[in-house]
């Protein structure tokens, strides 16, 4: 005790809160809640799934590609319809002060975890209030499954209505946390189903602790983690909405870790001696989508002109401050199946004008719609939107620029017969290169998602034969090939993707950026 | 006093009813379909779409949403917050306790200083300490509070290291907050340093949210101390051979602090409202970040339900000026 208290004291004397074995993380922001079923924000993604559970399969640390995780092995049919899991055995729920698990993981959780999003008659649907599963039901899992059956207590099948190779990767993702069932049925007895989001219970590298409500949350290590227990001793989240501030704790040895740095700080920490900028490029791409349905869009010609007018090294180089890269694919550079074989259409003022006299354009006028919200693979769409005016109007075409209030600008710009062409991005969900071509470049997005309004046959065909082949050479190929279309045809113009930097202290080791935007402390240690 | 009271406390109906229509109707009013926006660029299905609106009630016609939201209030529940689950009074009292420390050591900073300073600011009336003070006064007033914050956090707890950088107590001290006050749960947890802690977490946010309440209260404070300087009582005590102190402390002080306390009232509303840009910056878990997050989530029961808790908090604060007001002056009692 007396120990602990000069620990203290000089720790306070210090500004720093800091031990080799508490690794302090300062959030952006407060988790929704610890169920991640129910949520789609990677702020309380961080703070659950990512720390406290775990799935059937994991991605690889700091990579998009699947490795086994809560399932040992899985089968799956030569008719890609079933998919059959066989889980680890030995897997133990968290121990905590408010439950005390009696089994280890079985089918039943598995089971469980699935059913209480997908049927809504189910007694675990609602065990929180007002509940909704928006990432289940945003990536078709209703449609999609058509049963899960329990084998035996270790062994899952899951029935498929359709082939779908991206299934295994929506598995990882982090709606598709396995919950202990168990936990479940005694907050129902005891009459409190809504702690299931307030005080989770997971097969995690981490158990949760305490949550002070917009302050801090703190976890402890599972020491009966069924991998090497975590090198971290406590997790701790100090919650810090303000990015110079976040900067100043990491300064002041007030915390290890910090998301979402100010471009304009990122000198300043880069001279640092004690912190250490990582940086890697972030699974998004930002986007100008033409109506490739609205004369002259039509004409692939006359999109691939506008492409050479715009300056992208300018406009990234302008908006993003180092936290960005020139796109030249639909899909960021860390996805398997990348294309880097494609050349960018060149920045290049008189071959876009000759190219459009070519095609018979003059005089052009159009619109340029302009997000009004910050994203990562578009910090300042509005001042983005006035370079590309401005690089178009040396080509001769007038740019409108307009916007919209964000939910009306989603909604309106999906529209078919949109007047212009549309500023806006994506951040994938399962590293599956389908997420990015089907959903945001498909036939069947028309008038939805695919904001270019873009259906063109031999795209869709490789995408459609890429999303029920199983063999993930094959699918590579396939993708790779599709880019080369997409180029060919540009429908959109790619602008960037994000460059995601953390800076970190140097006291922190083995912390990798996640490719999904997470952030992950299992894997990660500290030395004094 | 009670028909004063009973009278004062008769005006919370209109104004209470009045809230909540304000409230219910700002939220909506605002361009922002809460699900479009909760679905964002991944978008929602029209089927999906209308199976949420039918959940949260937003396909019921208005009249009802908001009967059903009165209704709602007499029985003590004010809602689920669309993004937490969680009971919109949990959270809020959750929260509360913070934002009322701060607000409560900040004016008490303000007051301890501001009222000495416009005193001898008014005694020394166009003097280099007069000017200077009331120079600062402005300065103080116009500072975007963001900025200083920022400058301050930067100086003392970057450059100095005297104070902690943001957050409301060291994270090496972990124990229950049954009161939710800092200060007082730190001492009951008995742990050795933890109100140290507390005490020094709480001074860079006191003094950046003390600023302006602190030069409104020295100015105002000076005029009034001004204008009582020139009464003819004054005069009279001056004559008697009074000693100046005796004469500016107690006889114009006294007269001159009605109109004081009536600022200070009103700023402890105002910082109880939400002390927004000093809780975002100083990490403060308070109510003020959670209404502006929750009006961007377009969470219509955080918005209605915590605007009708702060508006009553701010109206039992003016009530109590009011009746401090009574007792120090009893003319108002009668008009």
């Amino acid at each position: 005790m007396k120990k602990f208290l000069a620990i203290s004291v000089s720790a306070m004397l210090l500004g720093s809160a800091a031990s080799a074995a508490n690794l302090v993380y300062c959030s952006e922001g407060s988790p929704e809640g610890f169920d991640p079923a129910l949520y789609t924000s990677g702020t309380t993604f961080d703070a659950s799934a990512r720390n406290i559970y775990d799935r059937l399969v994991h991605f690889k640390h700091g990579e998009t590609e699947i490795e086994p995780g809560l399932a040992e092995s899985w089968d799956i049919s030569d008719d890609g319809l079933e998919y059959t899991f066989h889980l680890r055995p030995g897997v133990k729920f968290h121990s905590t002060d408010y439950f005390t698990p009696t089994r280890d993981l079985n089918a039943d959780d598995v089971i469980f975890s699935f059913q209480r999003q997908g049927d809504a008659e189910g007694e675990y649907h609602s065990m929180t209030p007002a509940s909704s599963y928006e990432y289940y039901n945003s990536m078709s899992m209703p449609d999609l499954i058509s049963s899960i059956e329990k084998v035996d207590d270790l062994t899952v099948k899951f029935v498929l209505t359709r082939p779908e190779a991206p299934m295994l990767a929506n598995l990882a993702m982090s709606f598709a946390s396995i919950l202990s069932k168990e936990y479940a049925d005694q907050l129902i007895a005891a009459g409190t189903p809504e702690m299931l989001n307030q005080q989770p219970i997971g097969t995690g590298p981490f158990k949760f602790t305490a949550y002070q409500k917009d302050a801090v949350i703190r976890y402890a290590r599972n020491d009966d983690y069924w991998r090497e227990p975590a090198a971290i001793e406590n997790l701790i989240f100090a919650i810090t909405p303000d990015a110079s501030v976040r900067y100043q704790k990491l300064k002041a040895g007030e915390c290890h870790v910090m998301p979402y740095p100010n471009p304009a700080d990122l000198e300043a920490m880069k001279a640092d001696e004690n912190i250490n900028v990582v940086s890697r490029e972030g699974l998004n791409v930002g986007y100008l989508a033409y109506n490739t349905k609205v004369a002259p869009f039509d004409n692939p010609e006359v999109r691939k002109a506008l492409n050479m007018a715009m300056d992208k090294q300018a406009i990234v180089d302008g908006i993003f401050q180092g936290a960005g890269s020139v796109a030249k694919n639909p899909i960021p550079p860390t996805m398997w199946s990348y294309n880097d074989a494609i050349v960018d259409d060149p920045y290049d003022p008189e071959a876009a004008k000759a190219a459009l006299e070519a095609a018979g354009v003059t005089d052009l006028s159009m619109k340029v719609w302009a997000m009004p919200v910050q994203r990562p693979y578009n910090p300042n769409a509005r001042r983005m939107a006035e370079m590309i005016q401005a690089d178009f109007a040396k080509v001769g075409v007038n740019v409108e620029i307009v916007s919209y209030e964000w939910g009306e600008y989603l909604e309106r710009s999906k529209a078919e017969d949109r007047d212009g062409a549309v500023l806006l991005g994506w951040t994938g969900d399962n590293g599956d290169p389908d997420n990015f071509l089907a959903v945001l470049l498909g036939c069947d997005g028309v008038g939805d998602a695919n904001r270019a309004q873009w259906c063109n046959e031999d795209f869709n065909k490789l995408i459609q034969d890429a999303k029920v082949e199983s063999d993930q050479a094959e699918r590579t190929k396939l993708y790779e090939q599709a880019q080369v279309v997409f180029k060919e045809q540009a429908p959109w113009a790619t602008i960037a993707h994000s460059v995601v930097n953390e800076p970190i202290s140097t006291k922190v080791q083995g912390y990798k950026i996640d490719p999904f935007g997470g952030h992950v402390f299992y894997g990660v240690s500290l030395t004094e | 006093m009670l028909s004063f009271l009973i009278r004062r406390l008769a005006t919370f109906i209109p104004t209470f009813i009045g809230v909540t229509i304000i409230a219910f109707a700002f939220i909506r009013l605002l361009p922002g379909d809460p699900i479009l926006l909760l679905a964002g660029e991944r978008g929602v299905s029209p089927e999906r779409y209308e199976q949420l609106r039918q959940q949260f009630g937003f396909d019921q016609p208005m009249w009802k949403q908001y009967l059903d939201y009165v209704a709602g209030i007499f029985q003590g529940d004010l809602g689920i917050s669309f993004s937490t689950k969680r009971p919109v009074l949990d959270e809020f009292l959750t929260l509360f306790p913070a934002t009322v420390e701060l607000a409560l050591c900040a004016i008490i900073l303000a007051t301890l200083i501001g009222i000495p300073a416009g005193v001898i600011a008014a005694v020394n009336r166009g003097k280099f300490f007069d000017q200077a003070l009331m120079s600062s006064a402005l300065v103080g007033y116009s500072m975007p509070i963001f900025w200083w914050a920022l400058l301050l956090i930067i100086v003392f707890s970057g450059t100095l290291g005297w104070t902690p950088v943001s957050g409301r107590i060291g994270l090496q001290y972990f124990f229950d907050t049954p009161t939710g006050f800092m200060l007082i749960d730190s001492l009951l947890s008995g742990q050795s340093g933890a109100f140290r802690s507390a005490v020094s977490h709480l001074i860079l946010p006191t003094v950046a949210l003390a600023t302006i309440p602190l030069a409104v209260i020295a100015r105002q404070t000076r005029s009034a101390m001004l204008e009582v300087l020139g009464e003819d009582y004054v005069r009279t005590a001056r004559a008697k051979g009074m000693s100046p102190m005796r004469v500016n402390g107690v006889h114009a002080l006294r007269n001159a602090l009605i109109p004081v306390i009536t600022v200070i009232g009103l700023s402890v509303g105002t910082l109880l409202a939400g002390a927004i840009l000093t809780e975002t910056i100083f990490s403060w878990p308070g109510i003020g970040k959670w209404m502006v997050d929750s009006i961007f989530r377009r969470d219509y029961q955080v918005v209605q339900g915590g605007l009708l808790l702060i508006a009553l908090v701010v109206m039992i604060v003016n009530l109590i000026v009011d009746v401090l007001y009574g007792l120090i002056n009893p003319k108002i009692r009668k008009g």
